[in-house]
């Protein structure tokens, strides 16, 4: 052990040889105009030039991009991944931002000024002065029904939005209600449609009016977009079948009694019982010892 | 782009300024209201690079549409005329001769090269200069297409209801059951069974699918129906059927129709008035009645009698 004064400073172990935050400054520099443009045109996809990363596409190689960008000495990260801090991919992301910066980790929502994410928004409170970044496999939420960017492009500059509420249309013909789950479709500012990342519509009203920065970004797609502090976000529905989030009624988390958050279903091996989990993880230890609200 | 007719860079200023004051005239009668449904004036599309010589090397004179100095295909030039609310304009000229281009310029299904049009019920000018949103509006809100081919104008992997609530959804109806309502009443206007709502067009006769295509475009009530050869290709009797239900849209409604074809039966029966084209350009336009029974121009002179 020595006594460096970054060592003592920190405890940690800033990667030699590398650049802070592992990109160059001025990659840094281009990735954070393009988020100041996306976050003046809310929903608006703004495309960048995506770096090679050291993880694998769709391993979150755009999340991770964002959050190097922004990333300052002084900040603390959280990185989930589907709500769980503790999945591979979440320590690797971590770890790699934690050796290329130096910057503090927690598990605790509401201690970090960071958090990336992948696929859930964290069920506590967040506030102003936090960013959430997500990882996003799918940036364009018109894909599914024109295959064709230089049409989906026209539609959005149009704001042609017809054939996604026709899609809508269609599935309650078909099956009486609309089906989509993750990736529910939201207006943002009443002027973009945009694709949330694959977060279940439990999060979706999160999105809305809310006061933390949002940032999205795919990075095999090369798209980053935002959704600045208290815009207006609505997913989209019909006066007669409204958007509606999961129902867990009657339902509760097994290990910390939660009957108001998201919830992982479980089939009990031995049993083959339905269980069900809280999926944001540190929130669930929190409340377990008590300290949750 | 260039569509003068073949005047140099000198002339460009000139040109300018008669643009500027035909537009203030267009915008002054607009404000007092002359009744056009549309307005279309110097509307031109070209295929191609184009060069300062593709006007003056093709139409009717030249027999061809096809500039020979650059290759570019003049599919339409200098086309202007207008139509009255609950009038039918007839478009009558031989395959290629420009006709589906003047609708599809105006329906916004391409740009035109050059020219204006002017909706009476759109109080914000020519409707090619508008941005694109603007455009969708107008597309959705005031116009209605029907396509020769039923596979432009109807999502065959839609239902037949699907198809028409498109057009609702784009005027903002968000509440299903109405939208559902809405689309049986047109459905019963156009005559197919209520029971083909959820049906897809893939599976309906042409007849059927060309009038989904009407019902369609009727959804939103449009001041112009942009109608091409809706009843070519289709058996006589299905064919008059659909002559007829174009006969009680005139009856029934104040929309201002554009309705293409070749056949000059269907002209006869029933445009008020006719425009005849021929290599992209007008070669005649009046009563339907009088360049029938009196043809001016040697091409429709041909066209009239080759029909008698
Ligand atoms: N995409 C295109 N590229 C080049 N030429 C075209 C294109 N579409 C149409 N044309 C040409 O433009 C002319 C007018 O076509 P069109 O408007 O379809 O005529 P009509 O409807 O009277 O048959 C024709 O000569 C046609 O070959
Ligand atoms: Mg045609
Ligand atoms: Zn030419």
């Amino acid at each position: 052990m020595t006594d460096k004064p970054t060592l003592a400073k920190t405890d940690r172990i800033i990667e030699k040889g590398y650049n802070f935050a592992f990109l160059d400054e001025f990659t840094k520099r281009e990735i954070r105009r393009k988020i100041l443009k996306a976050v003046a045109i809310p929903g608006y996809q703004v495309p960048f030039g995506s770096r090679e990363m050291p993880l694998a596409k769709g391993w979150g190689t755009g999340g991770i991009q964002i959050t190097l960008s922004i990333i300052g000495d002084t900040d603390i990260l959280k990185v989930i991944d589907q709500g769980s801090d503790d999945s591979v991919n979440a320590v690797n992301i971590r770890n790699l931002v934690v050796r290329m910066t130096g910057a503090q980790t927690t598990e605790d929502t509401t201690k970090a000024t960071i958090i990336q994410t992948r696929h859930r928004i964290p069920e506590e409170a967040l506030r102003d002065e936090q960013i959430v970044v997500f990882q996003v496999p799918f940036p364009e939420p018109l894909r599914s029904i024109e295959p064709s960017e230089q049409v989906t492009r026209r539609m959005h500059a149009r704001k042609d939005y017809s054939k996604m509420w026709l899609h809508l249309y269609e599935d309650i013909v078909k099956h009486g209600r609309i089906t989509i789950g993750a990736r529910y479709p939201v207006m943002i500012n009443s002027r973009y449609l945009m694709d949330p990342s694959p977060i279940p519509r439990w999060d979706v009203p999160r999105l809305n009016q809310a006061p933390v920065l949002y940032l999205f970004c795919a990075g095999r797609e090369k798209r980053i977009y935002a959704i600045a502090p208290h815009t207006s976000v609505e997913p989209l529905e019909f006066e007669d079948y409204a958007f509606e989030v999961e129902d867990f009624s009657g339902k509760i988390c097994e290990r910390c009694g939660s009957s108001d958050t998201f919830l992982d279903e479980m089939i009990d091996e031995i049993t083959g019982s339905k269980k069900y989990f809280c999926s944001d993880t540190s929130f669930c230890d929190k409340r377990k010892k008590g300290g949750g609200t | 782009m260039n569509c003068g007719v073949g005047e140099g860079e000198g002339k460009r200023t000139g040109r300018k300024k008669g643009r500027e004051m035909e537009m203030k005239m267009t915008i002054g009668m607009g404000e007092h209201d002359t009744g056009q449904a549309l307005k279309v004036s110097g509307l031109t599309r070209i295929y191609g690079s184009s060069c300062p010589d593709c006007i003056r090397m093709t139409g009717p004179d030249h027999g061809t549409n096809i500039c020979r100095v650059c290759g570019s295909v003049v599919a339409c030039a200098d086309i202007s005329f207008d139509v009255m609310p609950g009038e039918i304009l007839g478009i009558v000229g031989e395959s290629g001769s420009g006709k589906s281009t003047i609708v599809r310029c105006l329906y916004f299904d391409m740009e035109p090269t050059c020219g204006e049009a002017y909706l009476r019920c759109y109080g914000k000018g020519n409707i090619f200069q508008v941005s694109s949103q603007e455009k969708q509006i107008i597309r959705n809100l005031y116009t209605g297409m029907v396509y020769q081919n039923p596979q432009l104008g109807l999502k065959f992997d839609i239902t037949s209801g699907g198809n028409i609530a498109e057009k609702l959804l784009a005027a903002n109806w968000r509440n299903v059951g109405r939208i559902r309502e809405r689309a049986g009443e047109l459905l019963e206007r156009t005559e197919i069974p209520l029971a083909r709502m959820d049906d897809y067009p893939r599976n309906f006769s042409g007849g059927m699918q060309q009038r989904v295509q009407i019902a369609k475009a009727l959804a939103n009530d449009p001041d112009v129906l942009l109608l091409d050869e809706l009843t070519t290709g289709l058996d006589v009797s299905v064919q008059a059927r659909i002559l007829d239900l174009i006969k009680d849209i005139r009856r029934n409604t104040e929309a201002a129709m554009v309705l293409i074809t070749h056949d000059l039966g269907v002209i006869r029966l029933l445009a008020e008035r006719t425009i005849v084209l021929k290599n992209g350009r007008i070669v005649e336009a009046g009563l339907t009645d009088q360049i029938l029974e009196d043809p001016q121009h040697e091409y429709t002179q041909l066209l009239v009698n080759s029909v008698l």
